[in-house]
């Protein structure tokens, strides 16, 4: 999994992680409701929920980490006119972001800024990384891209300088895990993601490595107050990752253009199944936490 | 989890003082099973789910259809018969108009229920189960020996242009209701629940009953502004049910008082028949447009004229719809019609509507339709104005008890 990759790529103290949590995390609010994402903090908080965030916290760090180390080559390349070199590293920027998407979502602009399709934004705020995709695959240039790059470059530091004091809760990132399938079913199983390099399956993984990572972050907790659903997800999870090893190549996947509807139907079905079991466990793991 | 107050439609039924409907049978009825008691057109009741017999198919034609095919993803026998079991309880739920599961009020749960139908009454919900030839040929199920020699794909038939995205499947579920958004919560629900052990292979949506399976309702028109079903079996007629339509003592245990389901997607070409002249039409099927009635006859429900003559041709035409799918003409057999008429939107290669009839007919013996089909598809008049584009074959469980499920006998 790429996950454990990235650790040893990004050397980030986890005890260090704890200490700066912990000193968010003082301030106490008598608010028992957790159920919004507005990252509002809880009060009650036990050593296990405080794993579960911190956890997950070092997750989101690593990946902007690498996001942010993987868009200036990307970028570099685009400033400097290489088409080839461009679309080349491409992919290796977009798969830290689609792993942690939700994240940036709630950060307002930021996702559209970073993420937006053509047609989500009016055509003068159309920029990020999908601009620079039409530019490179359709336009098959990067003529006026270089502010487009540098922008995005300045974007994603952004975005990896919010991750560090983000409030988290454990129901939270339960729900970035339901967000991130979702995702898939809107907009990587469709083709509608990567119009034009056509890379949907990169981001398809990338978005289950991400949820995969969520819950695993608060799978201690559901595995208090329903182990069996737990086992459930975990083997959901394995299945989807081999419906997708047919279509994985030495560089990456093949391009989404090459998938039949017999296809896509596979990958459906099977996100829509685990889907369905990980929708359940934000209420399993709040009666948990309850305890 | 106590329902949702005030909304349920349990208590939207007291309030209204519907009970089970009125029995409206005529005269010589001999049915048993209390799914003739809601044979009134009224439309607010609800349809026992549990009895002898599955609902749906003696039932008074609703006037709405959702229809599915369902592919099975596993070949676990375990996973099926909860698969099963789950369709079973969520099914009475929903014939009894309450929400399906219990979770239904915990705010970071999805709710079991959809919630499109909180608040609408169930109207004569009807849900019927039935499996395919396919379901039995899965090794890893081991059925192989309890499906019945009857229960085999369809052969090709004369007229077919059959789309095999629209043919087939493992499982079916048929959701009738006066209702179309009941009809559809039903089938929705059901593919939830199903998630991740059986996937939708096809569906249909149906709006305009094209029979009538009580003598209490009026024939019908289907889409070419024909009454449609005047000589259908009635569920009132217990002979004709028992002769033509329930499964006996022919078949494996499982399957007796039960039936075998046939669906047919056909596709009026509407723009073509609507160019016909009113006599061309009215010889195509051989009978009179308005009133129903059989050529050279004045009355929708007298007996066809076969043999009558006029200047020495047949008064019903040799190649007459209604001639081709007479009893007399198929040594006796008939068939309970129960199909909807359908709009799929456009065809976008010819820019005309994609609509017809989905027809549907429950027989003992598959044969049955087999025989007069291939009749029909080689001689019928009908067929310049038709297509047959989707088909299926299912064999459907008698009725369950509350505690069981449909299809018990077979997977225990």
């Amino acid at each position: 999994m790429h996950r454990n990759l990235v650790r040893t790529l990004i050397c980030l103290g986890a005890a260090a992680l704890l200490t700066a949590l912990a000193t968010a995390c003082g301030s106490s609010d008598d608010e028992t409701d957790a159920t919004t994402m507005s990252g509002k903090l809880r009060s009650e908080t036990s050593p296990q929920v405080e794993l579960a965030v911190a956890d997950y916290r070092t997750y989101l760090e690593e990946n902007t980490a690498l996001l942010v180390a993987n868009t200036k080559p990307f970028v570099a390349a685009v400033v400097a006119g290489d088409v080839g070199a461009a679309k080349a590293r491409y992919a290796a920027a977009r798969i830290p972001y689609e792993r942690i998407e939700p994240v940036a979502e709630s950060f307002g602009s930021l996702d559209p800024r970073i993420d937006a399709r053509e047609n989500d934004v009016p055509a003068n705020q159309f920029q990020g990384f999908h601009r620079i995709e039409k530019a490179l695959w359709e336009e098959g240039s990067t003529k006026g891209m270089a502010p487009v790059a540098k922008q995005l470059q300045a974007d994603v530091e952004e975005l990896a300088a919010k991750v560090k004091t983000v409030d988290l809760q454990a129901v939270q990132i339960a729900n970035g895990a339901n967000e991130l399938l979702g995702e898939v079913s809107a907009s990587k199983i469709t083709g509608e993601e990567e119009r034009y390099s056509h890379i949907d399956l990169v981001d398809f993984e990338a978005n289950v490595e991400g949820s995969l990572a969520a819950f695993e972050a608060v799978k201690g907790l559901l595995d208090e107050s329903d182990p069996g659903l737990s086992g459930e997800i975990e083997a959901d999870f394995k299945m989807v990752s081999n419906s997708l090893e047919p279509y994985r190549t030495p560089d990456g996947f093949v391009s989404y253009t090459e998938l039949t509807k017999a296809d896509t139907k596979k990958l459906a079905v099977a996100i829509d199944t685990l889907a369905e079991k990980l929708s359940q466990v934000p209420a399993a793991i709040v009666s948990s936490e309850h305890q | 989890m106590p329902p949702i107050a005030e909304i349920t439609r349990r208590r939207l039924l007291a309030s209204a003082g519907v009970g089970a409907a009125a029995l409206g049978v005529g005269g010589g009825g001999l049915l048993a099973g209390r799914q003739l008691a809601d044979a009134s057109d009224a439309g607010t009741g609800s349809v026992p789910f549990y009895g002898e017999h599955q609902g749906g198919i003696a039932t008074a034609a609703q006037d709405r259809l959702h229809f599915a095919s369902f592919d099975l993803l596993s070949e676990d026998p375990a996973e099926l018969r909860e698969l099963m079991r789950a369709w079973t309880v969520a099914a009475a739920e929903a014939t009894a108009g309450e929400m399906v599961g219990n979770v239904n009020e915990v705010p970071l749960a999805p709710p079991d229920d959809t919630g499109e139908t909180v608040g609408l009454l169930p109207s004569r919900l009807t849900v019927t189960f039935g499996f395919g030839p396919t379901l039995f040929a899965k090794p890893g199920l081991g059925l192989g020996e309890k499906r019945p020699a009857a229960l085999r794909q369809l052969p090709p038939l004369p007229g077919d242009e059959l789309d095999p995205n629209q043919v087939g499947g493992d499982i079916c579920v048929q959701a009738c209701s006066d209702d179309p958004q009941v009809a559809f919560h039903a089938i929705r629900n059901l593919a939830r629940i199903g998630r991740g052990t059986v996937a939708m292979r096809w569906s249909q949506l149906g709006f305009g009953r094209t029979a009538s399976t009580s003598r209490s309702q009026e024939t019908p028109r289907n889409l070419m502004g024909m009454k449609d079903g005047t000589a259908n079996i009635r569920a009132e007629d217990g002979e004709a049910m028992e002769r033509f339509v329930w499964v006996g003592d022919e078949s494996p245990r499982w399957l007796r008082g039960g039936s075998y389901l046939v669906t047919r997607r056909i596709r009026m070409l509407l723009e073509v028949w609507d160019r016909a002249a009113l006599q061309d039409q009215e010889r195509t099927i051989g009978r009179h447009k308005y009133s129903g009635a059989p050529l050279g006859g004045s009355d929708e429900f007298e007996s066809l004229p076969l043999g009558a003559e006029r200047n020495g041709h047949p008064v019903i035409p040799v190649d007459a719809h209604v001639r081709l799918a007479s009893a007399r003409e198929n040594d006796g057999a008939r068939i309970l019609r129960r199909g909807y008429s359908f709009t799929d939107g456009v065809d976008e290669s010819l820019g005309e509507l994609e609509a017809g009839l989905f027809f549907i007919s429950f027989q003992r013996d598959p044969e049955q339709f087999v025989a007069i089909q291939r009749r029909l598809g080689s001689f019928d008049a009908l067929d310049e104005y038709i297509k047959h584009v989707g088909s299926a074959l299912f064999a459907l469980p008698p009725g369950a008890e509350p505690g069981g499920y449909v299809g018990e006998a077979l997977l225990a």
